[in-house]
């Protein structure tokens, strides 16, 4: 069966080499449309389920960092605009809150043997999902800066610290250290992470109640103020795109960054070689004495909707088990960590691989999480400039999240 | 009315005139920055080590061997092919503006001429609609286009674009309309001619600088429109700007600036030669003589 | 028209009076590439049943607009209660988000409308004694601000105002203050917005005074030159009286504008130190949260807003079209 299929791609190839309109992946018919986000590996993945587009195959795809604000209506409707939904464990959440997505394990019974184990998300032991790669934030280090203040690659947030006060003493770089920060998304995601890095449960267990304003909390708040003293103090606006130019142009020796950075951070371009030899990934750091690292960890995958006919269903489940096949991942082996076989770990995905095998949380698939992260983006930058004690930020958070928890049905 | 009053006070002009000076410099030099910068690589342009490499161009010499660079332009241009970008840019400007300027020009006239409060409670209606934030419609439009199934067509992006507009349009032209005596189309009208003879051979001619410049303003709005093309159109028919977002990244990604920061500037290039071409008629004299007649 | 201008507003009001059903919780286990876990889920089908019998959702009067995201009666009863100063008092209002945003909107609105206005008149005025050859490249370069799309406008100033841009790099020179980040302090960041906002919208007023001056009739002036009125004089008399209602036109759509400041907070990346009423909209609608009966509620309060600013600016003109009727 594997290898009908990979027979037919290659009659794929041959046939749109030669430009006749033979559609192929042995989808007769059917409509194939996809929304996704906007980054190359996920148009690497896309652009190889177009080629099964042809004859009475008809495709579209929409590549939109609006992706979140589009794919709640555009899977309502009925048929839905899109047939496919590129998600991560973040955005699948409100599709499955609102059941607009369509189990697999059918098509993945019929269709699916090329995908792996690790790949299938099940949910209520329904296959929701299929992923195929990972992300996660990580520690990178310049090993020549380490090297001069005779320290190693720290392990723990507390060595960061350390670390970043012997080369400021030593009047290397007064702002060493640097994590995506901006007071958006970024910033709730690092109060996630570091409060998971101390063992934090942010919910009342069984409930929708939060439950951060407790020592853990206090320690993850004061945690970030301590890091920001290292960080340049326009640190609030910093994102992935304000981080990698400073890390390129070596005003950094240590930053917090997505794995999916790293390829940037190692290539020739925007940098001088004597700062991309010493680029080195490390795990994510652990914090409070805790095991697992401060970091969460990301999928993405693809997810089909609900609302369209089986034969549409079909066709879109064979284009993108098409789109994540090995010879994507052999011809974009370095775009991102992808989690098929065929995929052979370069030096940019050691950082995730290391956050990965180092037991790092999933970021949690909870409806009301998101509802949490927004307080945490609301509520922290006011403690980090110093306004506020931890204390009263984090009640803030608590009376934020229930407010808009009311809202959404999540608490009466 | 300006020759009579240039030369009698060169205290006033030196000032007026460096007044202008100061704000050209202000109001242009961020552009000259960026069309400058447009032709160096992303670690000059935005150098962290020090903004005059901006200037120097050190790193592109590393990069590309020249002080300048064309890949900005090659990158956008061909390998994104933004002039189809451009191409959808120009149908939904196109429309938005002659369905806004039509509408308005009927509707502003009305209004102007009209002594009923109606007009007034309209006004106010227009001017509520135009206070709302834009997002907050769009999600809002959302859920019924996909329902209907005419979410992503230009034509759709065109018709809620005149309507977010006309509000605006309608409130500025009845302004202008004001402008104009009314006893310019009331003489016209004592003479026998209908209220749409008097439109057209009275106001019509008379009403161009008000027209093309409330036109400006429906051009720019559909021209530099982000909340609503990006929610209202897919990545297959964008307009410019939404493309030029997506240059720029998204949360986990970096994204090649120096595409968007070329595609800026060659965004501006048409508005150039339009405003040059426009502001004859806004300065025309015509116009002055017209009502004063 | 009608139908795109009444129907968003009638179901904005609608959606904020409503919130979303309670949600039917259910236990389910999740695996993923990672890990298997058991979590609370929300129940489609349980919920999809609720939401057949009442498609709006749960009836919620004005509770919405008075929790604590929006106008927070009850925290503000407790502030007043346990603040023992006003400026304590005051301190625990501003910790409220929409408070927060309404200041910050307000100051901006404020200071913004008049300074454009005022801006907008002189350069008007002085555009207009160039001769004839500089005319057109001028008014070109005077609209840039305006032209090129605040997305990409406000992401090269953010730049030029960066430590190590040339604008701040400049005023650490001038300041001589190496430490001086117009990004890291909040009131330098207010004024940064700010100018922004009047560096943006200047060229508007400027475009409609300079039209409107084309058509101030000449007699008029000259008879006023004949008199001996100055060239002040001449301004102050003539020009600016005859464009009172473009002047109003321009203060109305300056104070809307302000009142919905938006994209100079996204592209600045200002959120941290000033919000405004919009950005609390758009964090609403977008992301995962999706808090449509919120945003909604949040905009009903901006309409509000919006109608008491220019109460005084439409009773003029109510004025005027009574005038006119008569």
């Amino acid at each position: 069966m594997k290898y009908i299929k990979i027979l037919s791609c290659a009659a794929l190839m041959t046939g749109a080499s030669f430009g006749s309109a033979f559609a192929g992946c042995g989808i007769e018919s059917g409509r194939i449309s996809i929304l996704a986000n906007d980054f190359p590996a996920l148009h690497a993945v896309v652009s190889k389920a177009e080629e099964c587009a042809g004859g009475a195959v008809t495709f579209a795809k929409n590549h939109t960092a609006k992706h979140q604000e589009l794919q709640g209506p555009a899977l309502t409707a009925n048929p839905a605009e899109y047939t496919a939904k590129i998600v991560t464990n973040g955005s699948i959440v409100p599709l499955l809150t609102d059941g607009l997505l369509r189990p697999l394990d059918d098509l993945v019974a019929k269709h699916g043997q090329s995908l792996g184990k690790n790949q299938l998300i099940t949910i209520d032991g329904k296959i929701m999902a299929v992923a195929f790669m990972a992300n996660a934030q990580h520690l990178v280090v310049r090993q020549d800066i380490l090297e001069k203040v005779g320290k190693p690659i720290p392990a723990t947030y507390e060595e960061v610290l350390e670390t970043a006060e012997a080369i400021r003493a030593a009047g290397i770089m007064k702002y060493p250290f640097a994590m995506l920060t901006k007071a958006d998304w970024n910033l709730g995601e690092e109060v996630v992470n570091m409060y998971l890095g101390h063992g934090g449960e942010f919910f009342k267990p069984g409930t929708a109640e939060a439950s951060v304003n407790n020592a853990k909390g206090v320690a993850t708040l004061e945690m970030l103020k301590s890091l920001m003293e290292y960080s340049n103090p326009d640190f609030l606006t910093y994102n992935t795109g304000a981080v990698v130019p400073l890390w390129e142009s070596g005003e950094l020796a240590m930053a917090e960054i997505w794995g999916s950075s790293m390829g940037s951070l190692l290539d020739d371009e925007g940098s001088t070689p004597a700062v991309v030899s010493n680029t080195v990934p490390a795990n994510a750091p652990t914090v409070g004495g805790g095991s697992n690292p401060a970091s969460t960890l990301w999928w993405d995958g693809f997810s089909i909707a609900k609302n369209i006919s089986d034969e549409d269903a079909e066709a879109t489940f064979i284009a993108l088990v098409n789109g994540v096949s090995a010879e994507m991942v052999k011809a974009n082996n370095d775009k991102a960590v992808w989690l098929m076989d065929a995929y052979v770990p370069g030096k940019s995905a050691e950082g995730v691989s290391m956050v990965a095998a180092a037991g790092a949380e999933p970021y949690p698939m909870l409806p009301y999480m998101g509802l949490l992260h927004g307080a945490f983006v609301a509520e922290v930058p006011d403690f980090l400039q110093g306004n506020e004690s931890a204390e009263q930020t984090l009640a803030d958070i608590e009376a934020a999240y229930t407010a808009s928890a009311k809202e959404k049905g999540f608490l009466k | 009315m300006t020759s009579s009053s240039k030369n009698n006070a060169p205290l006033l002009t030196w000032f007026a005139t460096s007044m202008v000076v100061l704000w050209l410099l202000i109001a242009i030099g961020p552009f000259i920055w960026t069309v400058w910068g447009s032709f160096k690589v992303e670690g000059d342009f935005f150098s962290k080590a020090d903004w005059r490499n901006a200037i120097y161009g050190v790193m592109t010499i590393v990069e590309t061997g020249g002080s300048y660079t064309g890949n900005g332009y090659y990158g956008a241009w061909i390998e994104e092919e933004f002039w189809f970008n451009v191409f959808n840019t120009t149908v939904v400007v196109f429309f938005t503006v002659t369905i806004s300027l039509t509408m308005g020009t009927l509707g502003g006239y009305a209004l102007a001429r009209s002594g009923f409060r109606y007009a007034f409670w309209l006004l106010i209606l227009a001017l509520i609609f135009r206070a709302m934030p834009h997002i907050t419609l769009v999600s809002g439009y959302l859920l019924p286009f996909f329902e209907w199934n005419v979410w992503g067509k230009l034509s759709t992006t065109i018709v809620v674009l005149v309507a977010i507009n006309q509000p605006f349009t309608l409130w500025m032209l009845h302004s202008f309309f004001l402008n104009i005596p009314k006893d310019m189309d009331e003489s016209a009208m004592v003479d026998g001619c209908t209220r749409f003879q008097a439109f057209r051979h009275v106001i019509i001619p008379v009403m161009w600088p008000g027209v093309i410049t409330t036109g400006l303003f429906s051009f720019l709005l559909a021209y530099n429109d982000f909340a609503i093309t990006s929610m209202l159109l897919s990545s297959e028919n964008q307009t410019m700007v939404p493309r030029i977002a997506s240059f720029l990244g998204s949360v986990r990604e970096q994204g090649n600036v120096m595409f968007a920061v070329a595609a800026v500037v060659s965004a501006i290039v048409p508005l150039f030669f339009l405003v040059l071409f426009f502001q004859r008629q806004i300065v025309s004299g015509l116009t002055a003589g017209a009502v004063k007649g | 028209m009608l139908l795109f201008i009444a129907l968003p507003i009638a179901s904005v009001v609608v959606q904020s009076l409503f919130v979303q059903h309670e949600q039917v919780m259910i236990e389910v286990e999740n695996c993923g590439p990672f890990k298997c876990e058991t979590v609370i889920q929300a129940d489609p089908d349980a919920t999809a049943a609720l939401r057949e019998s009442a498609p709006l959702g749960k009836y919620n009067a004005l509770k919405t607009y008075t929790n604590r995201n929006h106008l927070a009666f009850d925290e503000l009863g407790d502030i007043w209660s346990t603040s023992e100063t006003f400026f304590g008092f005051v301190g625990g209002v501003y910790n409220l988000p929409f408070y927060k945003a309404l200041f910050f909107t307000l100051t901006y609105t404020f200071l913004v409308a008049p300074s454009v206005l005022i801006l907008g008149l002189f350069i008007a005025l002085g555009v207009n004694r160039l001769p004839e050859l500089v005319k057109g490249p001028t008014i070109f370069a005077s609209l840039l601000p305006m032209i090129v799309t605040p997305l990409i406008g406000s992401l090269i100033l953010f730049w030029m105002v960066d430590a190590d841009g040339i604008i701040g790099a400049t005023l650490q020179l001038i300041f001589n203050n190496p430490d001086l980040s117009l990004k890291a302090s909040a009131p330098l960041t207010w004024i940064m917005l700010i100018i922004y906002g009047i560096w943006h919208s200047t060229p508007f007023a400027f475009v409609v005074f300079y039209a409107g001056l084309q058509t101030v009739p000449s007699d008029t002036l000259e008879a006023a030159q004949i008199d001996g009125a100055s060239r002040w004089q001449r301004v102050r008399f003539v020009i600016v009286p005859y464009m009172m209602p473009l002047a109003i036109f321009i203060l109305l759509m300056q104070l809307m504008d302000g009142l919905r400041v938006f994209e100079p907070i996204v592209g600045f990346s200002a959120s941290a130190k000033a919000t405004s009423l919009s950005w609390i909209i758009f964090n609403d609608l977008f992301g995962n949260a999706k808090l449509y009966g919120s945003a909604a509620a949040t905009s009903m309060l901006t309409i509000i807003f919006v109608c008491i600013i220019l109460t005084p600016v439409l009773i003029r003109t109510w004025r005027d079209f009574n005038r006119k009727g008569i």
